[in-house]
């Protein structure tokens, strides 16, 4: 580590679950409708309307819970958290405060690059709450009103918390990536970023060397034993966290969390201010600029006087119930990247790539590597050909058109090297666009297995007719043999041009 | 259980609610009051008794993921104090 600090970064998420209905009330949680058609007395507050949790939304938020290997509360609970903002018509939002229903999970993280070793990010608590509404600011009418639109209110949100676990923006954008992949695998969320289905706070301190300050001497004052905070190492000592809001991007949150860390840095040799010295700070990330700025001070949590909601009955959940859910989840995204490396033989790389592409695209691999007995070469046709073509084309892999058993005979075909790369190629791309068999493409290719005996011939003769290439192969320069590749390619288009470097080389040193 | 006027003070803000010095001086006497009547359970023995978070013994009250029709925009609206053709209005909000 190049940095006289240690960066220490937990992370709030929201998660927009895919419901139908928002989460107290039955209205639409589509995106995109006009402003105020999606809402009811429940979810504009009206006095005497009565909320009903979401049997869907419960559901979705424990399979996520599940799936982080959150302990599951037996019994939990919804709270009034009360504040005045014009998004939330009721003055309170409904969420969960000391009985969360979930807590103490974890997500492993790693990268295929190595650029960090493989940590455990600690899940501190997931929780289930209602969405606010959204304040339009209409910039021409300057000092006019500002305009509400409560359609996103009481929209069914997980809230997931880590642990400061993460050591660098790299491992936080990493933790979301691989967060995201796993709710796209559990299908509980689109996580589009762009529709808000995804959104993060990140927090962030450093730990720094205790007289490490330029110039000054650090007060002696004990440091506040603060909840959510990473142990300081002796002779380090930690700074003010600060709260960054407004990153609607990994990238964004990774450039945010670079950027603060060196303010941070700046600060501490500025001012010498620990954690307690400073309360904490929320900033907010200006994308186009690359800088945060300075926001309100964060309340302190007892100025929202949560209390338990009286109109919600609190929900019990069975072990049965917890366990029923764990046997009907199917393979986890790190699950299957390491049956991948191990029973594939594929490299951390290359299955991080086939997983990140989603369940479906694993589907086809596993059945086209199964079918043709070599994952490595399912592996590259995949990333290469099929993917690229997916790109080009548009469209998800459930209705491309070479399936992965057809894929599968294509490759065989390669493996019995009755087919070199190029005319496999041509044979993927004749079976893509006119939806054929392997078999029917090779045909239509006019492609035939030619005889070893002939290709024998036609080698000899090529050596015969190239006395400079045959002299240049026996004094040990085997790559000489590429010269005659072509010529023989033109004299016999079916002939396979790896065979026809051997057989070159081959007879070419038999006549030493 | 007293409580102070500061604290009083600070709740009424949390609230909105603006109170004079007067007022501040009753609600503190009268809060003092209420707190203190409710206070009055803490004499009770509660050792072994788990703690209720609902007054009503009822346990998984859920409702099916299925969209009902929502509220008339213009009904929905006529109940703001003010309004344009799609939204509510507030004095503005500074992001």
């Amino acid at each position: 580590m190049t940095d006289p600090y240690m960066i220490v970064i937990g992370l709030e998420v929201h998660v927009q679950l895919a419901t139908e209905s928002k989460l107290f009330c039955r209205c639409s949680t589509a995106f995109g409708a006009p402003p105020n058609t999606q809402t009811c007395p429940v979810c504009i507050g009206m006095p005497g309307s009565l909320p009903v949790m979401n049997r869907r939304a419960f559901e979705l938020s424990m399979q996520t819970a599940v799936a982080l290997d959150c302990r599951i509360a037996p019994t939990t609970k919804w709270d009034r958290k009360n504040y005045y903002y014009p998004d939330l018509p009721k003055g309170y939002q409904i969420s969960q405060y000391d009985l969360p229903f979930s807590s103490h999970g974890h997500l492993d993280i790693s990268d295929p690059k190595g650029r960090f070793e493989p940590r455990r990010v600690g899940i501190e608590r997931a929780h289930l709450e209602e969405d606010a509404g959204k304040s339009l600011h209409d910039e021409q009418h300057g000092e006019a009103d500002s305009r509400i639109d409560l359609n996103r209110a009481g929209t069914p949100l997980l809230e997931i918390v880590t642990k400061p676990d993460m050591r660098s923006p790299l491992e936080a954008k990493t933790f979301l990536t691989e967060l995201k992949l796993l709710l796209t695998y559990l299908g509980v969320s689109d996580c589009n970023m762009q529709e808000g289905s995804l959104r993060v706070d990140a927090n962030i301190n450093l730990h720094v060397p205790e007289d490490g300050r330029a110039g000054g001497v650090s007060g002696a004052t004990p440091q506040s034993a603060v909840i959510g905070t990473a142990a300081t190492a002796a002779g380090t000592i930690a700074t003010p966290i600060v709260e960054i809001k407004n990153m609607n991007s990994f990238r964004a949150v990774e450039r945010a969390l670079e950027y603060e860390a060196k303010r941070q840095w700046e600060v501490w040799q500025e001012t010498g201010q620990r954690l307690g010295d400073a309360p904490k700070q929320t900033r907010g990330w200006d994308d186009a600029a690359g800088v945060t700025h300075g926001q309100r001070h964060k309340e302190d949590s007892s100025d929202y006087r949560y209390f338990p909601d009286p109109d919600l009955a609190p929900i019990t959940v069975a072990p049965e119930v917890v366990k029923k859910i764990r046997r009907g989840q199917g393979e986890r995204p790190a699950a299957l990247r390491s049956r991948l490396e191990q029973s594939y033989g594929i490299t951390p790389y290359d299955s991080d790539v086939l997983v990140s592409q989603g369940r479906d695209l694993v589907q086809y691999y596993l059945a086209a590597a199964d079918a043709c007995g070599d994952g490595k070469l399912a592996s590259n046709w995949l990333q290469q050909d099929v993917l690229r073509s997916l790109n080009e084309r548009g469209g998800t892999i459930g209705d491309f058109p070479v399936g992965p058993t057809a894929l599968a005979d294509l490759l065989s075909r390669v493996k019995r090297n009755e087919l070199d790369t190029n005319r496999a190629r041509q044979v993927f791309q004749k079976m893509l666009t006119e939806g054929i068999t392997a078999a029917a493409a090779v045909e239509a290719l006019g492609i035939k297995q030619v005889d070893e005996s002939e290709l024998i011939a036609l080698c000899r003769e090529l050596l015969a007719a190239n006395p400079k290439v045959a002299e240049d192969i026996r004094g040990g320069n085997d790559k000489a043999a590429g010269a005659l590749v072509g010529q023989a390619k033109k004299r016999n288009p079916n002939a396979n041009p790896g065979r026809v470097r051997e057989l070159c080389v081959e007879l070419a040193k038999e006549k030493m | 259980m007293a409580l102070t006027r500061e604290q009083v003070e600070k709740v009424s803000l949390l609230a909105r609610l603006r109170l004079s010095p007067d007022e501040l001086d009753r609600m503190t006497t009268q809060l003092t009051a209420i707190v203190g009547y409710v206070d009055q359970l803490s004499q009770l023995d509660t050792t072994g008794v788990e703690p209720m978070a609902h007054a009503l013994p009822l346990v998984n009250v859920l409702a099916d993921d299925v969209v009902q029709p929502s509220l008339d925009r213009e009904a929905a609206l006529a109940a703001a104090p003010k309004h344009d053709d799609e939204c509510y209005l507030v004095p503005a909000v500074l992001g």
